[in-house]
Order: C-alpha cells, then structure tokens, then sequence
C-alpha cells in the first residue's frame, strides 16, 4: 500500500510544484514507484515543470467523472519508468472536487505506486483541503521571508486540526551568503519559529530555473546543489537517516542546527 | 544572538528584525480570540476591576501571547489609587456623570 503525502505551503510561488517534481524524480531514481498529482485545478504546471506537457490527453477530472481509467490518465515519463504523472484539469475549477473523491482517488492509486505526492494548490480553501484530507504525511514548504513563514504557520495549524501527523518542513531558496550577512533568517529561526520537524534544506539555485525551462528537473541528475539536496530530502523519506548539510561554510548556522538536535 | 551581541552591533540586522516581527504577528494569529472578543474582554476586566480601585482607563493593555507550548492572557492595568470608590462604578457614562467625586479620591 503507497503512502501520500501532500506538498503544501499556504503561499503561492515559494516551490511546491518544483519540489513535488523533484522528490518524484529523486524518489523514482530509487526505485520507488511514483504518482505525481497535479492538484491545481484551473492552474496546471507539474505538467510543464516535469516536461510532459505534450502528452496530456486525459486529466484528473476526467478519472473523477468517469470519462478515463486512471492508467489512461497517468502519464508515464519516459526518462524513468517508475514516474507517472495525473495531470490536473485546465478548464474547471477547484470547486469540481471534494475531499471524499480525492480520498477515493488517492485509494485507488495506492494500489499500484510507494508513494503518491500530492502537489497543493496555494492557499486554505477548497483545493488546500481536498490535497490534505487523503494525506497520510505532510510537506510544508517555505522560504525564509516572513510571509511564507508566516503562512506555513497557519497551514501547520490547518494540518493539525485535520488530526493529521505532525507536518515536516522544507526550507526552499536558503541563501547562505544572506543568512552569513544577517540579513536572511536562518534554518533554526523558522524552526524555533514554527517548532515542527525539518526535512531539508534547498538552497537558492539558478538550475531551477534552466531546468523548468526546458521541462529537466533538476533531480534527475546529481551536479546541482538543488538537485542534491531534493535527493538527500528523498531519501529521509525513505527513512534513510542523511545528515543536515552546512550550506556553504557559515560555521553559525552549524552549531545553531546541531544545538537543536541535541536537544 | 546573545545580549551582548545585540548591544555592540551597530545596527539590527534584517533578519533579526524578521524574527521578532514574525514572533508578533505570529502570536497574534496563534490566538483563538478575535479582536472584538479581547476588546469586550478588556472592557469587562476594566469594569470589575473599578470597582475595587482607581485605574488609568486609558493605559489599559490586554493582550494575548502564545509559546509554543502555552498562551497567556497578559494583562497591565495602572492603578491611580488603591482606595477603594465608594460605589461600584460599571458604566462610563455613570461615571462621566460625576466627575466630582473622580477628582476628589485622585486627591
């Protein structure tokens, strides 16, 4: 039986679409058998994020609604067996799904994938609810800047309520050279800040832009900074205990995360 | 950040003013009560509380601060004087009513 998990944020534009591609990319890359859903009704990008744009023919609604079977609707990537994608609908809105149906949805596909990664849409209405409501594990991703910290707080709150596991974070765009100058909060900050459990690291990377250019996660190969670090954020998830690695040299940020995990 | 880096350093840098910013706003967003709520809540604090001693209506704060593990109803009510107003005093427009009285128990 797969497991979800949803890659959630509250704020827009802080990078669930590129971290859902890349976990799948890095969790597939290991042999783990990967559904990727576009939650974003109205919305689609992990179809042009993941470079697979040109082989829609069936969507997420049209499973719902009976239209297509679901092997009809995943989309198989080419560059790696294991990943398969279930593209949202471009022309509806978030208002023709419900909880129940993405449980049920979310059901089906566990029989057939280790895992099912959920990509969010933003915000705390309907689309946020119906990506949580089938999770058995959530991703929060933030940057550090107040407002994503700020609404990643809210939605661990909206988590909890749900009676859901205790969230694990995702610090996106880390800037090293900031946090050393003072002028970016660091990793212990937001985790003093929102008190939940880390789960990785990405630094700021021009690679996530070139490779969403060309619809080339980053994950799929091992040279960029990002791309490592969404394969050490895989593995957690895997269970495989890989330490916190210093970004750049700032000894500061060291001890700070190892004082915490003394603790 | 230690105390004494914060005293020597020149000026605050960015990131610890983001922090402190976030610890408001987030404690604020953490509490269940609503604005309203805490305002009537001060209100009827402000009212029981006349009734025993002379308070700075003005200078009244009444806030709610949350940890990670607990919230507290933070309350800082100057009082004027500790004797206690003859009659029990619940409405602002009562009290407007005698403005006499109010100058001579300040005395």
């Amino acid at each position: 039986m797969g497991l979800v998990v949803t890659i959630t944020s509250g704020k827009g534009g802080v990078g669930k679409t590129t971290a859902t591609a890349n976990l799948g990319v890095a969790l597939a890359r290991r042999g783990q058998r990967i559904a990727c859903v576009d939650a974003d009704i109205g919305l689609r990008n992990l179809d042009v994020v993941m470079g697979l744009e040109n082989r829609i023919v069936y969507d997420l609604l049209d499973v719902i609604e009976g239209r297509a079977k679901l092997r009809q609707a995943l989309i198989k990537d080419k560059r790696l067996p294991e990943l398969q994608l279930l593209p949202a609908a471009q022309k509806r809105d978030k208002t023709a799904l419900t909880d129940k149906q993405m449980i049920k949805l979310c059901d089906d596909l566990r029989k057939d994938f280790d895992f099912i990664l959920i990509d969010s849409p933003a915000g705390i209405e309907g689309g946020f609810k119906y990506s949580v409501a089938p999770a058995d594990q959530v991703l929060i991703i933030a940057t550090p800047e107040v407002s994503s910290v700020r609404d990643a707080d809210r939605v661990i709150g909206l988590v909890e309520a749900q009676e859901k596991p205790q969230p694990r974070l995702i610090i996106n765009r880390m800037r090293p050279s900031m946090v050393k100058r003072g002028e970016m909060l660091d990793t212990a900050d937001v985790l003093e800040i929102l008190s939940i459990e880390l789960i990785g690291i990405v630094p700021e990377d021009e690679a996530i832009i070139t490779s969403t250019n060309k619809g080339h996660p980053v994950a799929l190969e091992d040279h960029s900074p990002s791309g490592a670090a969404f394969t050490r954020i895989a593995q957690r998830m895997l269970g495989e205990p890989v330490p916190f690695q210093v970004l750049d040299d700032s000894t500061g940020l060291f001890n700070r995360l190892s004082r915490i995990f003394q603790r | 950040m230690g105390f004494l880096d914060r005293i020597f350093r020149q000026t605050t840098k960015s990131a610890d003013t983001a922090k402190e910013r976030l610890q408001f706003v987030l404690a604020h967003d953490r509490s269940d009560i609503s604005t309203e709520t805490l305002e009537i809540l001060k209100d009827e604090i402000v009212n029981v509380i006349s009734n025993y001693v002379e308070i700075d209506r003005e200078h009244v704060e009444v806030t709610i601060t949350t940890d990670a593990n607990i919230s507290r109803l933070v309350a800082n009510i100057p009082v004027l004087n500790t004797r206690r107003p003859r009659a029990p005093r619940r409405e602002s427009a009562r009290q407007a009513a005698r403005p006499a009285r109010a100058v001579r128990t300040k005395s």
